[in-house]
């Protein structure tokens, strides 16, 4: 990576006040890319799962001044938000001088802390639909009770009718270079699975070693609180 | 330039724009009691307010200090008068080697302002930003939450 | 109002809570340089030289190597073996090797990192387990510090064999203040040493024989923890800065970064112990084989004297006819291990009181019911034939199974968005902790402490300093105490040894017991000086003042006396170890997550008998900072170390420390069982908190889901494989 220019790479964007602000819009919400986790945690008429996602982000220090946006353009692996964005199938508008975009979070992360923002973009807003009726689950796990990096972390979304999942969302962070869905997982929840759905774990995912934790550890941990999640509302 | 309210009063420093806050406020402002355990947003010694919210001067350019109201240790006390959180410090023991000491006052009146009478979880919660590797953290909740109005 | 018991505000307390207080990095003298360090990147090495980046500016930088050492290149603590600068060999990763000042910090790191160190690699021993008598040579011919045995009885096999192996890693003192120095010149070519320190007279005598020299004076700053790991490593910092500023003849500061402090500084010794006990089918310890190989880094440090510790506990508080305990303590090359709290015994007493659960287990005994059956009790011999009095272990066991009878009233913390599910249980574990240090260590080192009169006011001059521990509050406490003053007529002078006696090094946790006792004798004698000038033989102290006939200040200086009464023989290690015993008991409660083997602490509950509580708030800090401590050592605290022996988890966000959510709510009782030999009974307490909790918090996770555990740290990963192997069987 090359490292910045202090005096003339960097641009200071705290303060741009159309980055900022939670709304709810006729379809659902717009977070503003500049939010802090304070405020999307202030911001009681999102889905309760996403505020539990950023009462876990750092403590409180880093939630005053950490945003949306730069949780998500950073892109690392371990970012605690990413996956809710992949379950909740969240749009991301961009903006340049050509004008604005929008990605759809499953196109948006293209490789380690890569993404599919050209340079002179900016991430201005994050737009999600949620419904009411699902079920939105957020789990990390990170050792220690605040300021922790995630070893993993787990977002889903549950769609039941007639006491049957009719869709199905899994996404994990910290496992792989970017946050993924687990696809054999959802299918196996639709099949009709249930709870065991979580033993499809390790084709879904291949976690690494690293100084946090250990391969081993991350898929067993993964496999288990997916189970524990659909135990949950699917029974045993 | 950047211009900002320190402990109340109006403050100009000139410095590069990335410059970090804990060094303005350290090295060119000569206010050291912010301070600096780990550089990396972990410890929460550099705990300041920004506009009443607790952030750590180790991750702020002085840049985003432009415009703001910032306060730290030092305007904590009025004159010879210490703040009731400082003296609940005192009293319960909270304060052993000091070094986290400034952080979590703070922290604890950035709470204090926005939420008296916190329950204990909470004033956990509040502080779960700033290490101490003295105390075991046990008075430090008993001195906040008795200084923010609560039965410790 | 006796003063002796009372919770007096800490002295400190106001500067503190302000800010105000001056912590090394506060102080800045005029013309400072800014100092960094060059170091080894590899274990074992020839060290070739070092290499300077020629398109650097280095016009401004200072740098400095083992060839510009005035004397002796050593930094002298037991031994002789520790170079200031390495020196044609490196022995192990991070070891310094050149130091470079520049007129700020960023522009010292700048030119570090464009010195290239040049080395040839050498084979590395990094395992402590085939380090003794290895052919690669890293100290003396063995690698070996120091080899200790100890016996007491015959042997037996009559009986049930329990056998078990424990394994516990490094640990980091996490002082939140990262190590730092300043090095002044003085008018007469000597110099002063300002830092953050625990021993200011370690670093006179540890950087005199470099110098050629003993014009130099060390102050205490505000010191913002140490735990033991400001004890010896600050004479290295020491002997850095004053090496730069001799050569560049301004004031050099050295504030180590945290990653460079986790990378280079002195941990607590990893350890490997073995214990095979045989016991009757009705649960009485018969016998008691244990033994310890510790790794002590590259260089000797301290290593005897936590090895010492280590073995000397490595019984347990239980009675028991035969003991036999071997330990040795070898050489890697690491980045040497060096003092912290506890000083061998946490180790030790893991091991034990794990060993203790598995007795249990294994003839089916209650665990509590198998320990309180063994307690050693009044007139017991330990290992080294000491014959115990006052022995408090079955009251710390009674007192805190009491206490922890009380509802757990705050939940644990669940992490967000917990539908996780969890398993509860409850750990007991029982320790001890010899106060002081081993064997008449005392009389060696023969602390002194002066009070001064200065008018109507007393001054106490010692070399023990406050590290947070509180000795700047406790002592104007005993010495008001012993001359019926108020204790706001009582202060500490500054900490500087040009001022003040050499009082012993605050380590160990015997500075109230030990240094508290010569201070009371210190101001005794000093009321003992105005009776004998005032020809009055009243004990009223303002009377005394009153009939005096002038205000001339009046110094006496009290030293340690050894009374005679220890029997302490190093040569065979037997008789008496140490002057006298604390003894604590911890109960916790936890839930272990089933789903991610985390640990969530509930509540932690210790009873401890401390002697005499000087100041009740000050020691409890002290017994729930080392609960905490513990804790961590316990589940979280792991130094991950790369092939180089280089840790890699150098940053607070890896190197995982409990926070305010972390901790549990603590009970914390005190116990009063005196030591005569201590102020007011006194004895140390600074030590025994982290011997506690990590045993208890084993036992209580065994409890919880079934699984033994017999490695430090119990991390989630090592309880949840454990729980993946019962689950299949
Ligand atoms: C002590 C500590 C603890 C932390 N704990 C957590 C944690 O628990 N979980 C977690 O997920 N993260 C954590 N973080 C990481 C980080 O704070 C958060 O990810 C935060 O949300 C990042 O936001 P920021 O505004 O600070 O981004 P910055 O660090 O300022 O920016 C990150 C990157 O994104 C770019 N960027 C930012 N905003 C935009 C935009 N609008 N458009 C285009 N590019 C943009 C920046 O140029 C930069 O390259 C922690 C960090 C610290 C220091
Ligand atoms: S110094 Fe800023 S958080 Fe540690
Ligand atoms: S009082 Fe020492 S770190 Fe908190």
């Amino acid at each position: 990576m090359v490292k910045p220019n202090l005096l003339k790479d960097i641009i200071n964007i705290w303060g741009c006040t159309g980055l900022s602000g939670i709304d709810s819009t006729e379809y659902g919400f717009r977070i503003g890319a500049l939010s802090t986790w304070t405020e999307v945690r202030q911001a009681t008429a999102l889905p309760p799962a996403l505020i539990e996602c950023a009462a876990t982000v750092g403590a409180q220090q880093i939630q005053n001044r950490g945003t949306v946006g730069g949780n998500i353009v950073n892109g690392s692996p371990a970012g605690d938000s990413l996956p809710m964005w992949l379950v909740l199938d969240a749009e991301f508008e961009v903006a340049s001088t050509r004008g604005v975009r929008r990605i759809p979070a499953s196109e948006f992360w293209t490789g380690y802390r890569k993404n599919a923002m050209v340079d002179d973009e900016l991430l201005v807003a994050v737009h999600i639909q949620p419904k009411s009726t699902d079920i939105l689950h957020y789990r990390k796990v990170g050792t220690r009770m605040a300021q922790s990096i995630s070893k993993v972390v787990l977002g889903a979304r549950l769609r039941i009718a007639d006491g049957r999942p009719i869709e199905a969302r899994f996404a994990m962070g910290s496992i792989a270079a970017t946050p993924v869905r687990l696809p054999t997982v959802e299918a196996a929840v639709l099949a009709g699975e249930g709870a065991d759905a979580a033993t499809h774990m390790a084709q879904d995912i291949t976690p690494l070693d690293d100084i946090r934790s250990t391969s081993g550890y991350r898929l067993n941990v993964a496999t288990r609180v997916v189970r524990s999640f659909l135990e949950q509302y699917l029974g045993a | 330039m950047t211009q900002f309210s320190l402990n109340g009063h109006t403050t100009s420093v000139d410095a590069p724009p990335m410059t970090r806050l804990i060094d303005v406020l350290r090295e060119q402002l000569r206010l050291t009691g912010t301070k600096e355990g780990c550089g990396e947003g972990e410890c929460g010694a550099c705990t300041v307010l920004i506009d009443g919210l607790p952030v750590n001067a180790c991750m702020i350019p002085v840049v985003q200090a432009e415009g703001t109201q910032i306060l730290t240790v030092e305007g904590l006390a009025e004159d010879e008068r210490l703040h009731p959180i400082q003296t609940a410090f005192i009293n319960y023991g909270a304060a052993q080697c000091g070094i986290c000491t400034p952080g979590f006052v703070v922290a604890a009146k950035a709470l204090l302002d926005a939420q008296p009478n916190p329950s204990r979880t909470e004033v956990r919660e509040a502080l779960a930003g700033n290490l101490c590797r003295c105390t075991g953290y046990q008075k430090i909740i008993d001195a906040v939450v008795e200084a923010l109005g609560g039965q410790p | 109002m006796n003063p002796v018991g009372i919770d007096i505000p800490r002295a400190d307390g106001p500067s503190k809570v302000r800010g105000d207080a001056q912590y090394v990095d506060d102080i800045r003298p005029a013309g400072c340089l800014y100092g960094a360090t060059v170091r080894s990147p590899i274990a074992h090495g020839k060290l070739l030289g070092i290499q300077k980046d020629p398109d650097f500016d280095w016009s401004d930088i200072t740098v400095v190597t083992c060839l510009d050492i005035p004397a002796q290149n050593v930094v002298l603590l037991m031994t002789e073996d520790q170079p200031a600068l390495a020196d044609g060999v490196v022995r192990h990763v991070e070891e310094p090797v050149a130091l470079v000042a520049a007129s700020s910090p960023a522009r010292a790191r700048a030119a570090v990192a464009h010195i290239k160190v040049l080395v040839e690699a050498l084979p590395a021993v990094l395992d402590p387990l085939t380090a003794q008598n290895n052919p690669i040579q890293i100290f003396g011919t063995d690698n070996v510090f120091k080899q200790i045995s100890i016996h007491k009885g015959d042997k037996t096999d009559d009986g049930v064999i329990v056998e078990g192996t424990y394994t516990v890693g490094h640990q980091e003192q996490l002082y939140i203040e990262p190590q730092g120095m300043i090095a002044v010149p003085r008018a007469d070519d000597g110099l002063t040493l300002i830092g953050s320190m625990q021993c200011p007279f370690y670093i006179v005598k540890a950087i005199a024989p470099m110098l050629g020299h003993g014009r130099i004076n060390v102050i205490q700053a505000t010191t913002g923890g140490g735990f033991g790991g400001k004890e010896e490593y600050p004479s290295m910092l020491a002997a850095h800065c004053a090496l730069l500023s001799i050569k560049t003849g301004a004031p050099v500061k050295m504030i180590y970064q945290r990653d460079e402090d986790l990378r280079a500084t002195t941990k607590r010794h990893p350890s490997v112990i073995k214990i095979r006990s045989v016991v009757s089918p009705q649960g009485e310890l018969l016998q008691w084989d244990a033994e310890i190989i510790m790794d002590g880094g590259a260089y000797n440090t301290l290593t005897p004297v936590v090895l010492s510790r280590a073995l000397l506990h490595l019984c347990g508080p239980y009675r028991c006819p035969r003991q036999h305990l071997e330990g040795v303590a070898v050489a890697t090359h690491t980045p040497p291990n060096g003092a912290f709290r506890g000083f061998g015994a946490p180790q030790a007493m893991y091991a034990v009181e794990r060993h203790m659960d598995a007795i249990a287990r294994t003839i089916g005994m209650d665990p509590v019911a198998f320990r309180r059956l063994n307690l050693i009790r009044d007139g017991d011999t330990t290992p080294t034939g000491q014959a115990l009095v006052d022995t408090g272990a079955h009251l710390v066991l009674d007192v805190a199974l009491k206490a922890a009878e009380a509802e757990v009233k705050t939940p644990a913390i669940h992490p967000g968005g917990g539908v996780g599910r969890y398993a509860r249980g409850r750990g007991v574990a029982l320790v001890f902790h010899g106060c002081g240090f081993t064997g008449n260590g005392e009389a060696r080192i023969k602390g002194k402490v002066a009070v001064e009169l200065q008018d109507r006011c007393v001054q106490i001059l010692t070399a023990s300093t406050d590290i947070g521990q509180g000795v700047d509050t406790t002592f104007p406490q005993i010495a008001a105490a012993a001359l019926g003053i108020g204790v706001s007529r009582v202060s500490n002078a500054p900490h500087d040894t040009a001022m003040v006696p050499d009082s012993g090094p605050t380590v160990a946790s015997p500075t109230c017991m030990v240094v508290g006792g010569v201070l009371r004798t210190a101001a005794l004698k000093l009321k003992a000086a105005l009776q004998a000038e005032t020809g009055l033989d009243t004990d009223d102290f303002d009377t005394l003042l009153d009939a005096r006939t002038h205000t001339m200040a009046l110094r006496v200086m009290a030293e340690y006396q050894d009374d005679g009464s220890m029997d302490w023989d190093d040569a065979t290690y037997s008789g008496d170890a140490y002057p006298c015993y604390g003894w604590a008991c911890s109960v916790v409660d936890l839930d272990v997550d089933l789903d991610t083997g985390e640990v969530l602490y509930r509540r932690y509950v210790s009873a401890t008998d401390v002697g005499k509580a000087i100041n009740p708030v000050i020691v409890e800090g002290q017994l729930e900072g080392g609960a905490i401590q513990g804790l961590g050592y316990a589940t979280c605290e792991e130094v991950v170390l790369d092939d180089q022996g280089r840790m890699i988890n150098d940053r607070l966000t890896n190197y995982i420390i409990p926070t305010t959510l972390d901790a549990p709510e603590m009970i914390t009782r005190i116990i009063e069982i005196p030591y005569s030999g201590g102020p007011f009974g006194a004895k140390g307490i600074g030590e025994i908190p982290m011997d506690g909790p990590a045993p208890a918090v084993a036992s209580a996770i065994e409890a919880a889901v079934g699984v033994v555990l017999n490695r430090l740290p119990m991390t989630p990963e090592r309880v949840l494989s454990a729980l993946e192997i019962k689950e299949r069987s």
